[in-house]
């Protein structure tokens, strides 16, 4: 307890818990945004496929709710690093790593949090019935028509609880975020690493706080799911 | 002309049939379920790919060996069983969404909305969420969407199959109404004998994925070459005009084929042309002029011919209305021991006892 009163002395611990929270969010947020792009596409098309290749993509997307963090926070960082495949890629921005960035936070966050936005979205797209696609078929709407003021819009319940999902999802990882990210402050120190090192350093009080802000948040998150997705699968 | 060949392997059995119609009024496709009618419907439409089919609407191939027009740009029509109303949109966005697709200038008397909205009788409906409408209100809304889109071809797929009795005879009535006002060619689907009777004009019968036959309405129900007058619900349609109302004794006077009949009850608008059903089951035959009945109608007919029914201790009889040769034809199912003690031979004229009479519509 001495450590936890040494810090709340330290005169940059206000501002350094906002910018942990700011940072928090701004991945989240980014991240669920992004999810979304990807998500919707790859939920479309495989809600239509059937066949080892969409079996193939989606197991592959799935990965994560099976892999350890530090699994998948290891090959990022391989392959995120400057002796990665994309480094090349990097320099010509002038970027020599992803690694310990919070572009690659970001990259990491997709990833690991893909299956929590695709699979409701999937499903989302699997249950709208084929005979109101046909009928806006047989109403000369094409293709892209359909998707569009068809199939998104009965699926909307479905892609607002990925989104929900997604960012709550990434607001609460640690393993990715402590291995791709390494916890550094202002850059890519997040909420729950932050947690991490309070109770590393024994500072029980502040990892209270914030380990009570996640618990009453993602019970939150928990309930709009339910009042969202009406097929109650969460 | 619509001109339909396909030639397809389905699950249970191969579909080869080949018809054309003429592409005008309410043109009926009957058969079992599984006799493969909703398969050719989903081929017209181009929902269902069948390579090898072909497809054409007058001058217009919608599929043959070498072309292919996506369903999208066919301009048909569909009305599906359950009405696929778009439920995220109420009614009146269910209207826009098939008007706002709808090709500017199409045919030459495009379908207006207002038009549409009237017939349909669906203005007490427009604000309305589509999963608080009732069956019948639904397939008023469906079919309206469908017309909105200006269709060249309008495919109803048992439209009416999930409604209750007086709904359905609601929702044909006004495909009547619209058949008659919008000079629209109409493809209806069903295995509801009854329902085909009172609106089709032309038949297509399927039988196993194969035409057993293809003709006028009137024609086809009372062959008795076909399945159809073997069926037990099996029944004739006459052309009637409503000549008048008789107050007195409550009855609607009809007029057919200078015979006229009686129906109970005030039904049609006077001197409309309408529709009469009448069950072979009904219809007995005397040879002399019926005494005291309580049978209202008893016009003559002469006999045509008479079949055996296989199975069944029952003969079917075909007659024209009329003492001469040149009314409308009529099947009448009489017992095959009746039939023999009674001695009728074909070119004899007789009085039938009609003991129901259903009128179908009056325009």
């Amino acid at each position: 307890m001495r450590e936890s009163g040494a810090r709340r002395e330290f005169p940059g611990y206000e501002q350094s818990m906002i910018e942990v929270i700011a940072t928090s969010l701004e991945l989240a947020g980014t991240t669920s945004i992004l999810l979304l792009l990807i998500a919707i596409p790859l939920g479309w098309w495989l809600a239509q496929k059937r066949g080892w290749g969409a079996d193939m993509i989606a197991a592959a997307a799935a990965l994560p709710l099976v892999l350890p963090p530090t699994v998948l926070g290891f090959y990022l960082l391989l392959f995120l690093g400057p002796h990665g495949p994309w480094a090349p890629i990097l320099r010509l921005f002038g970027l020599r790593t992803l690694a310990f960035s919070f572009p690659g936070l970001v990259i990491g966050s997709l990833i690991y949090s893909l299956p929590f936005a695709l699979t409701p979205i999937r499903a989302g797209f699997a249950a709208v019935p084929p005979h109101l696609m046909e009928a806006a078929t047989s109403l000369r709407a094409g293709a892209f028509d359909r998707f569009r003021h068809v199939a998104l819009p009965i699926a909307r319940p479905s892609i607002v609880a990925a989104l929900i999902l997604g960012f709550a999802h990434t607001l609460g990882e640690f393993g990715v975020v402590l291995m791709i990210g390494g916890d550094i402050p202002g850059h890519t120190r997040v909420l729950s690493t932050s947690i991490f090192d309070a109770v590393e350093e024994l500072d029980y009080t502040t990892a209270h706080e914030l380990s009570a802000g996640l618990l009453v948040f993602s019970f939150l998150t928990i309930l709009a799911l339910r009042r969202f997705d009406r097929s109650g699968a969460i | 002309m619509l001109s339909v060949s396909i030639t397809r392997v389905l699950d249970r059995f191969t579909l080869a049939a080949q018809f054309s119609v003429p592409a005008k009024g309410i043109i009926g496709l009957f058969g079992d379920s599984g006799s493969g009618k909703t398969s050719i419907l989903r081929i017209i439409s181009g929902l269902q790919r069948c390579p090898g089919a072909q497809v054409q609407l007058g001058t217009e191939v919608w599929q043959n060996a070498v072309n292919w027009v996506s369903p999208e740009r066919r301009g048909v029509g569909m009305v599906f069983q359950e009405g696929a109303l778009f439920p995220h949109l109420n009614v009146r966005q269910n209207l826009d969404f098939a008007a706002r697709r709808a090709p500017p200038n199409r045919s030459p008397r495009p379908i207006q909305v207002d038009a549409v909205i009237d017939m349909l009788e669906l203005a007490p409906l427009l604000g309305r969420k589509t999963q608080n409408l009732s069956g019948g209100e639904r397939q008023r809304v469906a079919i309206g969407r469908a017309l909105l889109s200006q269709p060249q071809l309008l495919l109803l797929d048992e439209p009416v199959s999930a409604l209750d009795h007086g709904t359905r005879d609601e929702i044909l009535a006004a495909l009547e109404r619209l058949s008659a006002a919008l000079d629209l060619p109409m493809l209806y689907v069903s295995h509801n004998l009854a329902e085909m009777a009172s609106i089709t004009d032309h038949l297509v019968l399927l039988s196993q994925g194969r035409v057993a036959g293809s003709g006028a309405t009137a024609q086809m129900l009372t062959d008795l070459s076909l399945p159809l007058a073997a069926r037990p619900d099996a029944l004739s349609v006459l052309g009637a005009r409503v000549s008048g109302y008789d107050a007195g004794n409550g009855s609607t006077r009809l007029l057919i084929d200078g015979h006229e009949w009686k129906i109970p009850g005030r039904l049609g608008k006077d001197r409309a042309d309408c529709r009469v059903r009448v069950m072979a089951s009904d219809v007995g035959l005397a040879r002399d002029v019926p005494g005291a009945t309580t049978i209202l109608n008893t016009p003559p007919a002469r006999i045509l011919t008479a079949s055996a029914m296989p199975q069944s201790e029952q003969v079917n009889v075909l007659m024209r209305l009329g003492a001469d040769d040149n009314g409308q034809y009529l099947l009448a199912r009489v017992s095959r021991e009746s039939w023999q003690n009674l001695q009728f031979q074909p070119g004899e004229t007789v009085h039938l006892l009609i003991k129901g009479v259903g009128l179908v519509d009056a325009n």
